[in-house]
């Protein structure tokens, strides 16, 4: 596969598991796009996630731990774009957070994290999440929303062989491959998604990256 | 689980399970929607490729096990993990209670994990004052009813949404919908609270990597990577079995376990955990982190030469999955811990003889799990010897001294089924059946209308059917097998009839018997041999071009067994190999050797369903010769998805377990009658029994034939 091909399949690949991408210049627009999305979720799409159900009374008290303004966690930004996200962000009443992830764990609105490596033949995210505030902002968002390098992108997982054999032999080491947003179907095989991870998955591919 | 005492009180259970209506309607719909989707989930890759590289990997790693080990524990110890190697399930359990007590942990979260289930950890750490929660959602389920999983990939398949819903109302102390969307979000907010409180974090792990002394974990839920990231201490449960040397093992498995478990060509999250990591909630910001590997019998199990390869199990589940027993009753009864196919054989080592007494005997032998094994495992054979060493151990039942007695002295045995003949006319009447046998003798078996013998053995119609050939092209012997020549000498009649201008000389050496395979499935090995030797005599592969059976259980047994059981016998394996080698099946041969032409058969006939004998379709891989023939002959044949499906007669299986045998024919039948045909068609005659035989007990309008009675009804001669 070539660079094209592979990313071509990646997002085909990525799409069929009700993953949304989409793919962008430089950094700048795929923060945009973020914010777009934080601005477009509902008030409070923990609606989605189980807060407006009948729940036992220490469930339904992390609820109220949820903040009225919309968070965003941003763990694993470069300082130049982190400034950026927060320009973006300050106007529109959206709190950005870095790090302290443990104390938001009811809920944040949108994890953002950088990906190392794509799998074009499934559609999957390479993360190195072997800080646990990077590892939170893929588990407690509502919307994980993921950058990945258009030059990450291999064509299978065999050819990251190597890099993720270095990597692992060089932890400490925390990596998840993920593909879509979490899923179960362990009610009637009835497909649910969201069960205990993110309700939402988002891709953005930078292509000068 | 297993709780019978007698066989008896298994089928009690059977009964029950075959009772439970919304089980067996879920099981039902999963199981054929998996059927039919199942091939098309490696559309992208070599299924071949996948099980050689999975069985290669786990065969060779079980060998090094030793070295690997220590190679894992030196690269994890240096990264802060403590590693273990409990020798057997008390151990485990132990070890890991011990880890809870050393940390003052009170609440534990468990992710999903058959080797935490084998060793029952739940149970042992919640006596030791633990609050243990299940947070896979159906392994939750299952905790809140107080059951164990009875599926490995779907635990809660039994479970309707109504009584999830019912569950939920009393845990939250408020009355929930039906709606599963709304469930699965009730069940999320629940779990976090327990996410947050617990102080230790229990999972398994699909692959240990030594080189670099990582932990893979396939999930799709989400629950697993918060139960490693937010408690303090985070214990991984093993398997010995589980450990390869480097990353590039366990990328096969990562290809098919998925794959072949869900459709999935990877799961929603595979996590690699290497190291103790960050961890803000542990005293040093460092996970307090501890692998346990399981031994269990497993490394002496990796050297056994026959039940070594059970290990290569990755716990994708797919052997339940296309299990016609399994369907019907589901993994409560088929099962123990391990369920399915994979669990008649797992039960044996990991949970003993008493556990696995009754459930092992409890398989059809379709060969339908070996079909679909990712790992390439031959569990119907492993399920037959575990069968023979369970009955080593048990006094041998007076049908399998019967059997092995008569079937290993030809004449005898056909002196008696001549004299049969006679013995059945007060019960036979004028029809083609056994009308009048008394209850006591039948018992469970009256779904079926037995046939009688025929009146004239096909071996003494012989010479008058013999057709003469001055110059054959070829030549071929038939083996008729006991039910052809004794019950349906009718088929082989039909079958010369087609040889008619053919110039291929047909003969029948008359000294054959029985092929042997009612006393192998009785795990009668000696007798099954003895047998073998005595065909090998009769019929000396040099002398023919081909050697054809009508029966797909006789042509499949003298294919495949007959080198396994008798080829290590100085000088007996080339000749055995040449026997196997001429053995074919008939519709292989008519198509494709004799090349019957579609002008002998008239251009039309009624519609037509095929039933694939296990023996032809899987056991001798015999696909698409016979459909080709009912197009050939004019016949409509109407595909069905179950064409591959087990007919439920499986040898001495229906006398066995009468109850599931019938559930499994009358739910084909059921099934091909809704298709709107007037024949049947089958290349067997056990299949045209148990078809033909339960078609006439319940009335219903369909003609059960043998291929070779549909192709005559089509000759235009």
């Amino acid at each position: 596969m070539n660079r094209n091909q592979c990313i071509q399949t990646f997002i085909s690949k990525a799409e069929a598991v009700s993953a949304g991408v989409i793919t962008v210049p430089h950094v700048q627009q795929a923060l945009e796009h973020v914010v777009t999305l934080c601005t477009d979720k509902e008030a409070c799409r923990l609606l989605a996630s189980g807060c407006e159900h009948p729940l036992s009374q220490e469930p339904a008290d992390l609820c109220r731990l949820k903040e009225w303004s919309k968070i965003i966690a941003a763990p694993d930004l470069a300082a130049g774009d982190l400034e950026t996200l927060t320009n973006l962000c300050r106007p529109l009443g959206i709190r950005l957070i870095e790090k302290g992830l443990h104390s938001h764990l009811g809920g944040l609105d949108i994890g953002l994290t950088w990906a190392r490596y794509g799998i074009a033949e499934n559609g999957t995210l390479v993360l190195d999440s072997s800080r646990e505030d990077i590892r939170l902002a893929g588990m407690i968002s509502e919307i994980h929303t993921v950058l990945i390098g258009a030059s990450s992108i291999a064509a299978t997982a065999d050819d990251l062989l190597e890099p993720l054999t270095r990597l692992f032999a060089d932890g400490p080491n925390y990596t998840a491959f993920i593909t879509g947003a979490s899923r179960t179907a362990d009610i009637e095989r009835v497909l649910a998604l969201g069960v205990h991870g993110p309700l939402e998955l988002h891709i953005c591919i930078v292509q000068d990256c | 689980m297993q709780y019978a005492n007698s066989l008896h009180e298994y089928r009690k259970e059977l009964k029950q399970a075959l009772a439970h209506e919304f089980q067996r309607k879920a099981l039902e719909n999963f199981t054929s929607s998996y059927r039919k989707s199942r091939d098309g989930y490696f559309a992208d890759c070599s299924l071949e490729e996948i099980i050689q590289d999975i069985g290669l990997a786990k065969d060779s790693s079980l060998k090094q096990f030793e070295a690997l080990y220590q190679r894992f524990k030196a690269k994890a110890e240096a990264m802060g993990v403590q590693v273990h190697l409990a020798r057997n399930d008390r151990e485990a359990n132990e070890i890991i209670s011990e880890i809870a007590a050393e940390n003052q942990c009170r609440r534990v979260v468990k992710t999903k994990s058959m080797t935490a289930e084998e060793v029952k950890l739940s149970d042992f750490l919640q006596e030791k004052g633990l609050e243990v929660t299940e947070c896979d959602l159906g392994e939750w389920i299952i905790q809140l009813r107080e059951e164990v999983p009875s599926h490995m990939v779907l635990p809660a398949i039994h479970v309707s949404k109504e009584e999830v819903g019912k569950l939920f109302s009393t845990v939250t102390g408020h009355t929930q919908s039906t709606d599963i969307q709304s469930l699965v979000k009730v069940a999320r907010r629940e779990l976090r609270q327990k996410f947050i409180e617990a102080d230790m974090g229990i999972s398994g792990s699909n692959f240990v990597i030594a080189e670099t002394g990582t932990l893979g974990m396939v999930t799709n839920e989400g629950n697993l990577r918060l139960a490693t990231t937010l408690p303090r201490v985070h214990v991984a449960l093993v398997g010995v079995d589980k450990l390869v040397p480097t990353l590039k093992e366990a990328l096969p498995i990562l290809k098919g376990l998925p794959r072949n478990a869900t459709g999935q060509s990877i799961s929603s999250y595979v996590t690699w955990i290497t190291g103790a990591n960050d961890c803000l909630a542990a005293p040093e910001g460092k996970k307090i982190m501890h692998v346990v590997f399981l031994d269990n019998g497993r490394l002496a199990l990796a050297r056994d030469p026959v039940f070594s390869q059970a290990l290569r199990c990755v716990r994708c589940g797919a052997c339940a999955n296309v299990c016609p027993v399994y369907r019907l009753v589901g993994g409560h009864v088929y099962g123990h811990v391990y369920i399915g196919p994979i669990g008649l054989i797992l039960t044996y080592f990991f949970h003993g003889r008493e556990k696995d007494k009754f459930l092992a005997q409890n398989c059809l032998n379709c060969q339908a799990c070996k079909a679909v094994c990712v790992a390439g495992i031959d569990l119907p054979r492993l399920i037959k010897e575990i069968q023979a060493v369970i009955q080593a151990d048990e006094p041998r039942p007076a049908l399998n001294t019967g059997l092995a007695t008569v079937l290993t002295r030809r004449k005898l045995f056909h002196s008696l089924l001549w004299s049969g003949k006679y013995l059945q006319k007060p019960i036979q009447g004028r029809s083609k059946y056994l009308r009048h046998l008394p209850q006591f003798l039948l018992g469970d078996q009256d779904f079926k209308a037995l046939p009688a013998l025929a009146g004239k053995p096909f071996r003494d119609r012989w010479e008058d059917l013999k057709p003469r050939v001055t110059r054959p092209r070829y030549r071929i012997a038939i083996f008729s097998g006991c039910l052809q020549d004794f019950v349906y000498p009718e088929h082989l009649e039909q079958f010369v009839r087609l040889m008619a201008g053919r110039d291929i000389a047909v003969e029948f050496p008359k000294d054959q018997g029985c092929c042997g395979l009612p006393v192998l499935m009785l795990g009668e090995k000696e007798a099954a041999r003895q047998i073998a030797r005595h065909n090998l005599r009769a019929l000396d592969p040099s002398q023919y071009d081909a050697i054809i059976t009508l029966c797909a259980s006789c042509g499949s047994h003298l294919k495949e067994n007959y080198p396994y059981i008798i080829g290590r016998r100085q000088g007996v394996g080339v000749k055995v190999r040449q026997f196997a080698d001429k053995i074919m099946d008939v519709s292989s041969f008519l198509r494709n050797v004799a090349q019957l032409e579609s002008n002998l058969f008239a251009a039309s006939g009624p519609r037509t369903a095929y039933h694939a004998p296990c023996h032809l379709c899987r056991g001798l891989q015999v696909k698409d010769a016979p459909r080709e023939l009912l197009t050939l002959a004019g016949l409509e044949y109407v595909p069905n998805p179950d064409e591959e499906t087990c007919c439920g007669l499986g040898g001495t299986y229906s006398m066995k377990f009468p109850e599931l045998s019938a559930s499994i024919v009358q739910d084909k039948l059921e099934r091909i009658e809704a298709l709107d045909v007037a024949y049947l068609v089958t290349d067997c005659p056990g299949c045209v029994m148990q078809l033909k035989g339960t078609v006439e007990t319940e009335q219903r309008r369909l003609t059960v034939l043998h291929m070779v009675e549909a192709l005559a009804r089509q000759l235009k001669t």
